[in-house]
């Protein structure tokens, strides 16, 4: 295969990246603010989505913890910016947000990531419902009230820090998939003994990366948070949001580096779609779909894609 | 000048002494056999020096300090490295980039992707590892799987590895190459520390070799002295 077709269609890819950002950041301009609501329900998904994919994707590790960083940045934004006015800017808050999920990511990363497997998985479920009912312990006995109103925020603004957001944990992944961090990622996953007596620092290495993970996961539930504007432990903490990030990666495909954004955004789109328009079938639909994607695409929507695309070159090198 | 050192090593597992009392030590420059029937502590030794397991009690020292309890990790970057038994190799990465990562992370001070790249190109064909470097490991042949790790090993700058019964399940050209692969190892300035099963191989090769019997050393010495131990011979050969 020769280098300036690769060169060329990392070059075209870059291009339509650019033009896809342009038009999704000048989306309020022409689209209904429906579109612009819709939008940033798609890119929190996307979001939750990639950052699960950052941590569980190269090391193999199931980490079913998304909804407790998801919902910690939701209660970080409920508390900061209460309806009856904040002391805090609103871009403040996510950032504090973000850094709170890295901290106990860390925290807990460096607890539970020498559990494997199953065990690990398990755990990081039961960390989501931990942080749920110790929050509703805490409003019964301590506060004695039931969830909390957040402030208004303009819906522009709550899409532009998600697509901020989306932006930044873009980059991060590109970087860290493509760096010397990333290496070491995969070679975890492939085999962490002989990772550790290649020298690489399996612990830290695993602990800082499922907090950049838990950066973004934060930070996106600050900010939808927003949107939401009134929450309590059972909306924040819900373990959809733990579920749904691993299906949707699946249902892209994870052997891309785009497979689990596309997927998210098929995903979340469907989703949104089928609730307003079969709110009684939707469920069953959604169903059907996941069945139908792991019977009939096992490497995910970007599996397909690329099988359709060595069908037209007719060559085995569409892994770039 | 003793690049290893081991000093009443024990690890029990539960209440069994797999490695109880070991006293060892290997010069530099030298190659070490280590040898034993099955579940004799050959393998909990190398992974109490590697760092995969800590000594219950007892001390291991390697270049005059104190590695036991370190993690593999930085034992790996003082300069010992190891291969296992059952090939550990990075399965869907290629040869290639299995050995790199040996020199990307192996090494106290960090090389530059293309230079680390260099380098474990270099050491494949040092192995004598001749099929394409660019095909995911998990696909080749078990010789040049265990080729590909002895690369990896080497490519962390070791001064000592730790090599896991290197030969078995090679055909006996590939053992007669693995010998020789491990004189020039020894040539190039890496001591060696060996465990192996196959007879001709072990006394061919070592300078010293080291009995384990039910985690207890039972003989060291040179190869002659050990072929002509009675209590070697009763523990291999039976009353």
């Amino acid at each position: 295969m020769d280098m300036s077709f690769f060169k060329s269609r990392r070059l075209w890819v870059l291009w339509l990246a650019l033009i896809i950002l342009v038009g999704l950041a000048t989306l309020p301009l022409y689209g209904s603010l429906y579109m612009t609501i819709l939008m940033t329900a798609i890119l929190m998904y996307i979001i939750l989505t990639v950052s699960w994919v950052i941590f569980s994707g190269p090391t193999g590790y199931l980490s079913l913890a998304s909804a407790a960083f998801f919902g910690i940045g939701i209660y970080t934004s409920a508390i900061l910016l209460p309806n009856t006015g904040s002391a805090f800017p609103v871009l403040v808050v996510v950032i504090i947000a973000g850094a709170l999920s890295f901290v106990v990511a860390v925290l807990v990363g460096a607890l539970t990531l020498r559990l494997r497997g199953i065990y690990f998985a398990i755990f990081t479920f039961g960390l989501v419902e931990l942080v749920k009912q110790v929050l509703i312990f805490f409003e019964i006995n301590v506060t004695g009230t039931r969830g909390r109103f957040i402030m208004l925020v303009d819906t522009h603004v709550i899409y532009f820090i998600m697509l901020g957001i989306f932006v930044v944990l873009l980059l991060t992944a590109y970087f860290i998939r493509n760096s010397k961090f990333g290496l070491a990622l995969r070679s975890i996953g492939e085999n962490e003994e002989a990772a550790a007596h290649s020298g690489v620092n399996v612990t830290m290495v695993k602990v800082i990366t499922f907090g950049i993970s838990a950066v973004f996961m934060g930070a996106a539930g600050a900010t939808i948070a927003m949107r939401w504007t009134y929450i309590d432990p059972y909306i924040a903490f819900n373990s959809l949001f733990s579920f749904l990030p691993v299906l949707m990666a699946i249902f892209g495909g994870l052997g891309q580096f785009y497979g689990p954004v596309i997927g998210a955004a098929i995903f979340a789109y469907l989703e949104e779609t089928l609730l307003t328009k079969f709110p009684y079938y939707y469920m069953l639909i959604f169903g059907c779909v996941l069945v139908g994607t792991m019977l009939f695409m096992p490497f995910g929507f970007t599996g397909l894609i690329q099988k359709g695309w060595r069908r037209l070159i007719g060559g085995q090198h569409a892994d770039a | 000048m003793r690049m290893l050192e081991g000093e009443k090593v024990t690890k029990y597992f539960g209440g069994l002494a797999a490695v109880s009392e070991v006293d060892f030590y290997v010069e530099k420059g030298e190659i070490f056999g280590l040898i034993g029937p099955n579940g004799a502590g050959k393998t909990t030794l190398f992974n109490l020096i590697s760092g995969a397991f800590t000594p219950k009690s007892g001390v291991i020292k390697f270049k005059d300090k104190k590695i036991s309890g370190l993690k593999p990790y930085k034992i790996c970057r003082m300069g010992m490295a190891r291969t296992f038994q059952e090939v550990k190799i990075f399965t869907n990465m290629p040869a290639i980039q299995n050995v790199a990562l040996g020199a990307l992370f192996g090494t106290p001070k960090s090389l530059s992707p293309a230079k680390a790249t260099k380098e474990a190109g270099e050491l494949l064909d040092f192995v004598g590892f001749s099929v394409p470097q660019d095909v995911p490991a998990g696909g080749l042949t078990l010789v040049n799987q265990k080729r590909v790790e002895v690369a990896r090993a080497l490519a962390t700058k070791a001064d000592m590895v730790l090599l896991d019964e290197l030969m078995a399940g090679l055909t006996p050209t590939e053992t007669a190459e693995a010998m020789e692969l491990v004189t020039r190892i020894r040539d190039r300035g890496v001591t060696v520390f060996m465990i192996e099963h196959v007879m001709k191989a072990i006394m061919g090769v070592c300078d010293r070799i080291m009995v384990l019997h039910h985690g207890e050393k039972i003989a060291d010495g040179t190869p002659q002295e050990i072929a002509a131990s009675k209590k070697v011979i009763e523990v291999y050969l039976g009353e």
